[in-house]
């Protein structure tokens, strides 16, 4: 039974255009150097003849009749007074002359082996791939490049050095293009293969130019400045050398000048060509422009970044875009995008006019194209009428414009509020970083958006600039609002779990207002609440006859009803916190009714709140909930203020000194090591060397030392510091942090070993030879406060360097890495029933994942979270064993 | 004889023939054809070691086999491939 299998394209055959074809397909003999005449005609035979097509609108070709439009342009041709060579194929040109013979044209190997190669080359049975038959024919021409006498004929062959860029050498006389040609024209048809060459479309002396092909003018059209001068293409300018020395070659050839004379000529002719095709060629002078630019011919056309490749085939532009600035705008919503006006106004919709939306299209046309006022209302540009033909809408025509329009019109509308765009940042490395937003259009120049949405893009404020494209389409519109939307992309399809949440300030602010349930005087409660979309107010409490508001109540007014969750905050674990109460976070029927607030419950990708709050109430409340929290964070944070400075970690003198204590015993004990070590006291740890064993003796005890300073100053820092709320919130930084920049920054590794390259045994020429102590291998015992010795500083920078240098090479490895996945996978889709299919349908696999789940819809990549189904159908009597 | 069997390498999933009267149920409770399927090809090592097995005897192309393997999301994945030749 056979099974058919689907197929590709199974192979691309690449020719040479023989003189013929060149010939054969030229509309016109080019013969004159010129372009146009005085009055701005085209010349005759000349390189802008009409009969290679025609770029000025209303002249029609002179070979197909064709206008601008229709007339694909036509190729015409130039007859070499002498043959040179292409620079394409200097390489093939080489290797062809040093394999063949140069006398019979024959491959210069017997032919006993000649019929061997051709054996495998023509099995049929056996068909090679084309890897393998290149290897034959460069074995084919390695092998015959070695031999000297030709085994056909007997004759004595020369060794071929290739000059470059284009001159062959046959012990030290020059063999013209003339020469190589007659000697390839002697090659059989019949060895052609094993030269790797398809005798049916090439034949080696192809690859000598005697005729050459004039692209048509479509090709290098003719530029006219707004002064009515006319400018040529580089190309335009590249024929009219080679045209202009080709004749100069040819008179001189024919009335019979001296040698010298037609060799140099000969030499600009293949000096043209060759800079004709590519003007980057390896020791040839670039042709240059009268202005010193050098000129953009073939190669430099196709090649590089704005090449043909890469700038017009990968890449496009698009219209309906904008890009600028961004910065941060709290009180958007996550969905929302902050446009500025001056952009709004050149972003349009086109709307055609129907019953439904015609007085409202007329008032948008009435406003005109916009005007400057405090409020923004959007205006028109353009209306296309019925028959497609275009009104700029001005201040003076818009009243009557608006009148005059029928159903039917296209209006093309400025952005308003509301609108559904693309909001996008580079690198586009997942599918979040290009989301739907609603727009609002405000004042000043930069897009703005919920800090929220920093993480999905991987946004900051430091300079970033960022895309924005309008949907032009109702389906478009529906479309990305169904799963484009911010609020559809909460959960992330890498782990399952929110990847939006509240960042830096936002968790401090709400750590603050829900650490110890701190009471709040009602005013400035008030105020804080107004910052929120809420409807009600919390029931104040009140102390010494002045009331107040509880933090925890003014939180729980942004918690959805009835949410009943308790988990473990970042406090838990801590023994900081005296009660030991504030890191177990109960909320019980929408109240916080313990526990502070922090990046366990509203952080991104671990904010247990936030993803429950997304399971249960889904993205819409989610999205709500978030929106809110910014708001209250920034309430709060405007009424408390927030600082923190070098000062905040000061510590007491005691602490001074007992941190200076830790240090130098932590040197000391490190002493004692390196003395028991060299006393022969240390013992071998399994799998270690005595060196090894004593490098991680080292390191632990020096690592000790960290942990105690780390220990000494969360001791003498409080919660009353504003760098200890941040770190023990988790908004930014840790206590590690606080330790290096009050107490000891510690050990400085390379590759997680102890300093220890440098000079001949020491690190630095500040240290004895053999000094292995704690200072010579890289340890700092001052804090980043106090500042480092310069030996400190030293290391210090050497192993910082290592964290930069592992970032760099990180991330354009992964990136590769990922292009190169994106490109394997890009074709594949998922069909209804839940199948990966590729383009031809073929199966990858019978279900998505194999199990079928989407991970952005999952509970931390599994497809039910049977704990919290439990839970709310049972309530917490049947509380799992999980986590 | 080779001497080990690659079929009881502990990497290697479990791989089933299946008999010909069978194949149009599992295509059909698939919703698929035999050429949308994966391939395999009969020199593979498996396949030539299915082939040893006894009560099997050669293998042609388009016979289908069936394998069994552990799958870190659904836990047993049972996969189809097509038979080619070559």
């Amino acid at each position: 039974m056979k099974v058919e299998i689907s197929k590709g394209i199974e192979e691309l055959k690449f020719a040479l255009l023989s003189p013929e074809e060149i010939r054969r397909m030229s509309a016109v003999k080019v013969i004159t150097p010129d372009t146009y005449d005085d009055d701005g005609y085209p010349i005759e035979k000349g390189l802008m003849d009409p009969s290679m097509g025609v770029i000025e609108p209303g002249l029609k070709c002179k070979t197909c009749g064709g206008k601008v439009d229709q007339c694909p342009g036509h190729f015409g041709h130039i007859e070499l007074a002498m043959p040179v060579v292409h620079i394409g194929f200097i390489k093939e040109i080489y290797s062809i002359l040093s394999s063949t013979c140069s006398n019979c044209g024959r491959i210069k190997l017997p032919d006993s082996n000649l019929k061997e190669f051709f054996e495998k080359i023509k099995d049929t049975a056996n068909k090679l791939s084309d890897i393998e038959y290149d290897d034959i024919v460069s074995e084919v021409e390695s092998d015959a490049s070695e031999v000297v006498i030709c085994p056909h004929c007997h004759f004595e062959n020369q060794k071929v050095a290739l000059d470059k860029p284009t001159t062959f050498r046959e012990e030290g006389k020059k063999l013209t293009p003339k020469e190589i040609r007659e000697r390839f024209e002697k090659i059989q048809n019949d060895d052609l293969p094993l030269i790797g060459l398809d005798p049916k479309v090439a034949r080696p002396e192809w690859m000598i130019l005697t005729v050459f092909p004039v692209p048509p003018v479509n090709v290098r059209p003719t530029i006219t400045l707004e002064t009515g001068e006319r400018s040529e293409d580089d190309l335009t300018h590249k024929l009219v050398d080679v045209i202009r020395i080709n004749q100069r070659l040819r008179e001189n050839r024919d009335q019979g000048s001296p040698q010298l004379i037609i060799e140099d000529l000969w030499d600009l002719l293949q000096y043209h060509v060759t800079t004709y095709f590519d003007n980057q060629t390896p020791g040839t002078p670039p042709a240059r422009h009268r202005s010193g630019r050098s000129l953009k011919t073939l190669v430099q056309r196709l090649k590089g970044k704005e090449g043909r490749f890469r700038s017009n085939l990968s890449g496009k532009r698009v219209n309906f875009s904008a890009r600028t600035v961004i910065s941060p705008e709290p009180f958007l919503s996550i969905n929302q995008v902050g446009v500025p006006a001056k952009a709004a106004r050149e972003l349009t919709v086109t709307e055609t006019a129907t019953e439904h939306n015609f007085e409202r299209l007329k008032e948008l046309i009435k406003n005109g194209p916009g005007r400057d006022e405090a409020v923004y209302k959007p205006g028109v540009n353009y209306v296309y009428r019925i028959d497609g033909s275009r009104i700029k809408i001005s201040e003076k025509n818009s009243a009557e414009v608006a009148e005059k329009m029928e159903l039917g019109w296209q209006v093309e509308r400025q952005m308003e509020d509301g609108d559904i765009v693309l909001f996008n940042r580079q690198p586009s490395l997942h599918r979040m970083s290009m989301m739907a937003h609603e727009v609002r259009v405000l004042p000043y120049r930069t897009f703005r958006f919920n800090l929220a949405v920093c993480a999905p893009y991987n946004a900051d404020f430091d300079g970033d600039e960022m895309n924005l494209h309008v949907l032009q389409s109702q389906e478009a519109r529906a479309e990305a609002e169904i799963l484009m939307k911010v609020q559809e992309n909460f959960l992330s399809p890498r782990f399952g779990g929110p990847i939006m949440g509240a960042i830096h300030d936002h968790i401090t602010a709400l750590f603050m207002l829900t650490y110890r349930n701190p009471l709040i005087p009602l005013e400035t409660a008030l105020h804080i609440t107004s910052y929120i979309d809420v409807d009600r107010t919390p029931e104040p409490v009140e102390v010494d006859g002045k009331r107040y508001l509880k933090g925890r109540d003014i939180f729980s007014l942004i918690l959805p009803e009835g949410v009943n969750l308790e988990f473990k905050g970042k406090l838990a674990d801590k023994s900081l916190d005296p009660n030991g109460t504030e890191g177990l976070i109960r909320i019980e029927k929408g109240k916080l009714v313990n526990g502070a607030i922090d990046e366990n419950a509203i952080g991104q990708s671990k904010g247990a709140l936030l993803d429950y709050v997304l399971r249960k109430y889904g993205n819409a409340e989610g999205a709500k909930f978030l929106d809110n929290l910014t708001r209250l964070a920034a309430g709060v944070i405007s009424f408390t203020g927030f600082s923190t400075g070098i000062d905040d970690e000061d510590v007491p003198g005691e602490a001074k000194a007992q941190l200076r204590e830790v240090g130098n015993e932590a040197v000391q004990k490190v002493e004692k090591l390196i003395e028991n070590y060299r006393n022969g006291l240390i013992g071998m740890e399994p799998g270690k060397t005595l060196e090894d064993t004593l490098e991680s003796m080292v390191m632990k005890t020096l690592s000790q030392a960290r942990e105690k300073s780390s220990e000494i100053a969360s001791h003498y820092l409080g919660m009353d510091n504003s760098t200890v709320i941040m770190a023990r919130s988790g908004a930014r930084a840790n206590m590690m942090n606080l330790a290096q920049m009050a107490g000891i920054i510690g050990q400085q590794s390379i590759r997680g070993q102890r300093q220890h390259r440098g000079y001949t045994n020491r690190t630095l020429p500040h240290f004895q030879k053999g000094d292995i102590g704690a200072y010579a291998r890289g340890f700092v015992s001052s804090s980043y406060k106090e500042g480092l010795n310069p030996t400190e500083y030293f290391f210090h920078a050497t192993g910082g360097r290592e964290g930069l240098v592992d970032i760099a090479v990180r991330t354009s490895r992964s990136g590769y890495m990922q292009r190169r996945l994106i490109n394997a996978l890009e074709d594949l889709k998922v069909s209804e029933e839940g199948k990966v299919l590729d383009t031809e349908d073929s199966i990858i696999q019978l279900e998505y994942g194999e199990d079928g789940t989407d991970p952005s819809r999952s509970f931390e990549g599994d497809s039910v979270d049977v704990d919290y189904l439990v839970k709310e159908m049972f309530g917490t009597k049947y509380e799992g064993g999980k986590k | 004889m080779a001497k080990y069997n690659i079929l009881m390498h502990e990497m290697v999933p479990e791989h089933w023939l299946v008999p010909v009267k069978e194949e149009e149920n599992i295509l059909k409770s698939l919703g698929v054809t035999k050429a949308q399927l994966p391939k395999i090809r009969r020199t593979d090592p498996v396949v030539k070691t299915l082939e040893k097995a006894p009560g099997i005897g050669e293998i042609v192309p388009g016979r289908i086999i069936e394998i069994v393997r552990k799958s870190r999301t659904r836990g047993i994945a049972k996969i189809y491939r097509t038979v080619i030749g070559e």
